[in-house]
């Protein structure tokens, strides 16, 4: 039998999440025993070859590319997860979030201490994703099934949700894998 | 202790004297009722209502009702969790919450509640509301993105400290914690030592250069959820 295929991405967030992620350790050689990684910056592959049981999303959504990729892991994934602080709440990216955007342009690419841009010229080619007017957590873009918040959830919080979805238990965390630091 | 009451807590009967509210007496007890506005020294609130119970199938906030004799009282039971939980919830996404930088993550207690009630994100819409920080006392640092209202400061500076250096102004969504001062909290006379600092449950008001001192793993809700010390103190 084929094994199940998990997906992972980062949209708004740092790669924390996939640092933790690696940092179950040797815990990693089981986990390429019981699944296979689909569309992952782990492997590289960039677009979905077929159906994930899971997809497991870093980061909120901060531009129009990231809910395009959301909702492709949204259409590719029996279960998504939201995994980390950004994920669940928008996290350090959010903190923009009662901030005009065009005074976030303005202190990035005009008037922030360290710019140098000579030209005056804030980004603008067609290529670049638009910003969104906020950062949004998964869940307020499409439907999320599971949330393992911290920055970054601890390694066991990952190993300990994947290993129970994947042998079709309930995951019920202890109390001190879920937190939100 | 001669005059005593029999109240029913979630079907067990404890015992509870005249003048105690419904919250002290289960606590004497070994019972916890969940709460956050409320804290022991200061003239309850009521306003948080984190700490709702049944009181013979009407909901009252335990930590003003009364013990009255023979009240049966609902407090552990899913209804209420769920009742509590979104109360929670709705603390967070009405301020700004960012646990991950917060010097107060470890030892907050609505983060300790909502761990206590296993909220892995809170579900409602996030309002990310614009709130100050006003750092102009050289002690004491006051942090509005992270204010619940809960009114601790505000009693404890006027009953414990004599003070009255902190208020609330307006209302509805635009209630804030105000200080007794022209401009801001270093024209008080707000000391670090106040009960006031000391009193904020969250990382509102925080004491300026002392924030991380505690690592993780040692901080108060690292290991066990909060209330767990009110069980344990009874069981001794
Ligand atoms: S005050 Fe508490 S809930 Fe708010 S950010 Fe700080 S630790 Fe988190
Ligand atoms: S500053 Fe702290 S103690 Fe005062 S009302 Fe806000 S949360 Fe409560
Ligand atoms: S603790 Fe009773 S209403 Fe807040």
């Amino acid at each position: 039998m084929a094994k199940p295929k998990v997906a992972t991405t980062s949209l708004a967030g740092c790669f924390g999440c996939h640092m933790s992620l690696l940092d179950i350790d040797d815990r990693i050689l089981k986990l390429v025993e019981l699944v296979d990684f689909d569309k992952s910056p782990v492997d590289d592959i960039k677009e979905f070859t077929g159906r994930c049981a899971i997809g497991l999303i870093e980061g909120g959504c901060c531009n129009e590319e990231n809910v395009r990729v959301l909702q492709d892991f949204r259409k590719h994934c029996d279960i998504l997860i939201s995994v980390g602080d950004c994920a669940t709440m928008g996290g350090i990216p959010a903190l923009r979030n009662n901030i005009p955007l065009e005074e976030c342009y303005e202190e990035a690419y005009l008037n922030g201490p360290s710019v140098h841009n000579p030209k005056g010229r804030i980004p603008d080619d067609p290529e670049l994703p638009l910003l969104l007017d906020k950062v949004y957590p998964c869940h307020e873009v499409v439907k999320i099934d599971y949330y393992l918040p911290g920055c970054p959830p601890p390694a066991d919080t990952l190993w300990e949700a994947l290993v129970a979805l994947l042998s079709n238990k309930p995951v019920n965390l202890p109390y001190e894998l879920i937190k939100y630091d | 202790m001669s005059e005593t009451m029999t109240i029913t807590i979630d079907g067990r009967e404890i015992q509870a004297r005249p003048g105690q509210t419904i919250l002290e007496a289960a606590e004497a007890a070994g019972v916890y009722i969940p709460r956050l506005c409320y804290m022991k020294g200061l003239t309850p609130h009521g306003s948080c209502r984190v700490c709702t119970v049944l009181v013979n199938g009407r909901p009252q906030s335990a930590c003003t009702q009364p013990a009255t004799p023979g009240a049966v009282i609902e407090n552990d039971t899913e209804r209420l969790l769920a009742l509590r939980r979104n109360i929670i919830e709705m603390l967070f996404v009405e301020g700004n919450h960012f646990c991950m930088f917060c010097e107060k993550s470890g030892n907050c207690e609505l983060q300790a509640l909502a761990y206590r009630f296993g909220i892995p994100a809170p579900m409602y819409p996030y309002l990310w509301p614009k709130r100050e920080v006003d750092a102009s006392h050289p002690d004491v640092m006051v942090d509005h993105n992270r204010c619940i209202l809960c009114a601790r400061c505000v009693r404890a500076s006027r009953d414990l400290d004599g003070k009255n250096v902190f208020q609330f102004v307006n209302r509805n969504g635009h209630k804030r914690v105000a200080v007794n001062a022209e401009a801001r909290l270093g024209d008080t006379d707000l000391k670090v030592t106040d009960k006031a600092v000391a009193a904020c449950p969250v990382g509102a008001l925080l004491k300026k250069r002392v924030g991380y001192a505690v690592p993780v793993g040692k901080r108060l809700y690292d290991h066990e959820p909060i209330g767990s010390d009110i069980a344990a103190a009874h069981k001794k």
